[in-house]
């Protein structure tokens, strides 16, 4: 009697099952799918077209191209644009250097003893970003303008010579540069911090270590990965950064940004390919040698 | 004599005392605080700047800005949308930015359910997705702008409010997957398994259980993709075209003078989102 019963929910389960597997099979696919899709057309394609156009060379009168692995342009932009491309260096290099030094403390308190308010903190961390960052350029603009009300009244008090200016120097660019790159820097370090077991810690204090040597011997080893993908994640996104340059900088301190846009906004997609992609290239460098020297920890966890 | 020997049993008395030492407990308590809140009126005051200057009189007769003083008036907040190629821009990337918020936050969660779920055997292809996230928000902004005016170039696609969208789109999936998948890694599957033994559905189970339970998650995902949208600069510059959204006509306005507007609303904007945020923090707090 049990029989076919037994048969004839078998038989319900396989003329079920197929298109319940496939779509468990395929849930993965699915579910990326959309995303994936928009990815692939509107940042890969895009990204690998524009540097394949780097490598090739253009009819100017037809304006049709041809791959060539034309190489030369990209040595021959180098030559044109070296000194950007040093200024985009130091100056990224030098915000991403001060936002380190100025985020660590911060981060250190109050990944150890933000206690209850630790989301507050870290909210105040980020209050930059709750404001337009070119409003937040331009505001600095005002800041440190020559008459401004703090080089104005320095100046009004002699304390300063009346010559003297900030704007339109490099010093105002690594200004900008550092303040609206600080919470690029700071979250990351907090994540570092925060990561550290404190068993550890206090195994360093029943070995008898200061807390200075618990500092410079356990916690700051341990927070390096954290330190160099804090830098990373500064100095990345102010390499390419052309916004602090125009409105803070001056004409002899333009950054490989400012010749991009403006490669561009001129037509002259050839040269603006040429430059994001070494540009592209030097980001990926510094990933990749994270990656190695740091193997273990990628530097997408501190994001 | 003395007080070598009452420094050196003090230091003896250091030593032993378990934990940490007293004589640097005044890092903790003074120094460090002190330097923090430091850091956070730095952080502040260009803000506080940009709040005080919504209030400044205009004295040249030009509808600018000016650097000095001049004292404070309401006219500003009065006459709001007084400029109105600045109220366009700012509602055109008010509406932007809502649209991408859908966009990104539905495609964002259901791609970032897919790599907290499922692994290489079963979905090939994960570590290659990660790879695309992680290049989309490590890669130089300009790089990805100038791309995408190329593309747009290329198919001769018009440039306005559907390429605004289809980039903005582009640069928020990343932050909303990544988002929305750091805060579903401690999700307890067995719930959705309890439910799947109950006999609900997989639809059920997703709308009951899955998705109340990583719903602060896709929120704090669709906040994000909101606040990178309103706020992009670099690649709205490259594909706006005719339609100016509103941080690439304060950046045009730099050249030619920033109306009193501008602060008006970036004081709006910026009082919006703390306020969001203290919110959230506070109903945070209640819960936990």
């Amino acid at each position: 009697m049990e029989q076919p019963v037994l048969a004839d929910h078998a038989g319900g389960v396989t003329s079920r099952r197929p298109r319940a597997r496939l779509t468990k099979v395929l849930a993965p696919y699915l579910l990326s799918l959309p995303a994936g899709l928009w990815l692939l057309a509107l940042f890969l394609i895009p990204l690998v077209t524009m540097l394949s156009l780097s490598l090739q060379t253009c009819n100017l009168g037809t304006g049709a191209c041809v791959m060539t692995w034309h190489w030369a342009e990209f040595g021959q932009q180098l030559s044109l644009y070296h000194g950007q491309f040093l200024n985009s260096f130091y100056y990224a290099g030098a915000a991403a250097l001060i936002d380190l030094v100025i985020s660590y403390p911060i981060a250190y308190w109050i990944a150890f003893y933000g206690g209850s308010k630790k989301n507050f903190f870290l909210l105040m961390l980020l209050v930059p970003f709750f404001v337009s960052f070119v409003i937040r350029t331009v505001v600095w603009n005002f800041i440190l303008s020559d008459n401004g009300f703090i080089l104005g009244s320095l100046k009004h008090a002699h304390l300063l010579p009346q010559g003297f200016h900030v704007l339109s120097t490099g010093y105002a660019v690594v200004a900008g540069l550092a303040y609206n790159y600080l919470p690029f820097t700071a979250l990351p370090l907090y994540v570092a911090i925060e990561r550290i077991d404190k068993t550890v810690l206090d195994a360093a204090y029943d070995l008898y270590a200061t807390r200075r040597a618990a500092f410079a011997r356990v916690i700051l080893p341990l927070t390096v990965p954290g330190l160099f993908a804090a830098f990373l994640l500064t100095f990345i996104p102010a390499l390419g950064d052309y916004v602090n340059q125009q409105v803070l900088g001056g004409t002899s301190n333009t950054m490989i940004g400012t010749v991009i846009q403006n490669a561009f906004q001129t037509l002259d997609y050839a040269a603006g390919s040429t430059l994001s992609a070494m540009l592209l290239g030097v980001a990926l460098i510094g990933i990749f040698a994270y990656a190695r020297v740091l193997g273990s920890r990628t530097i997408d966890e501190y994001l | 004599m003395s007080t070598v020997a009452t420094a050196v049993r003090g230091e003896e008395a250091e030593r032993t005392a378990p934990g940490r030492p007293r004589r640097r407990r005044r890092w903790t308590t003074l120094i460090l605080p002190a330097y923090s809140w430091l850091i956070i009126a730095y952080l502040v005051f260009p803000i506080a700047i940009m709040i005080a200057y919504s209030f400044n009189k205009v004295t040249t007769g030009l509808p600018q800005v000016s650097f000095g003083w001049n004292g404070a008036t309401m006219q500003w907040y009065r006459q709001w949308n007084g400029v109105p190629q600045l109220t366009t821009s700012f509602w055109l990337s008010v509406r932007l930015a809502v649209a991408t918020t859908l966009f990104a936050t539905v495609l964002g969660t259901l791609l970032a359910l897919a790599l907290v779920r499922y692994r290489p055997p079963r979905f090939r292809g994960r570590t290659a997705i990660e790879q695309v996230l992680f290049l989309n928000i490590a890669a130089p902004e300009i790089v990805l702008g100038a791309s995408l005016l190329g593309l747009f170039v290329t198919i001769n696609l018009a440039r306005g409010f559907v390429t605004l969208l289809l980039a903005h789109v582009a640069f928020s999936i990343a932050y909303v997957a990544i988002t929305v998948r750091a805060r579903m890694s401690g999700f307890d599957r067995s719930l959705e398994e309890a439910a799947l033994d109950l006999y609900a559905n997989s639809w059920a189970t997703f709308r009951k259980i899955t998705l109340p339970l990583i719903m602060p998650g896709i929120l704090a995902g669709a906040l994000m993709a909101f606040a990178i949208s309103i706020d992009d600069f670099v690649t709205s510059n490259f594909v706006s075209g005719a339609s100016i959204p509103f941080p690439v006509y304060v950046y045009n306005a730099t050249r030619i003078g920033i109306p009193p507007q501008v602060f008006v609303f970036g004081t709006a904007i910026f009082s919006v989102g703390i306020i969001c945020a203290l919110a959230s923090i506070a109903i945070s707090r209640r819960r936990t």
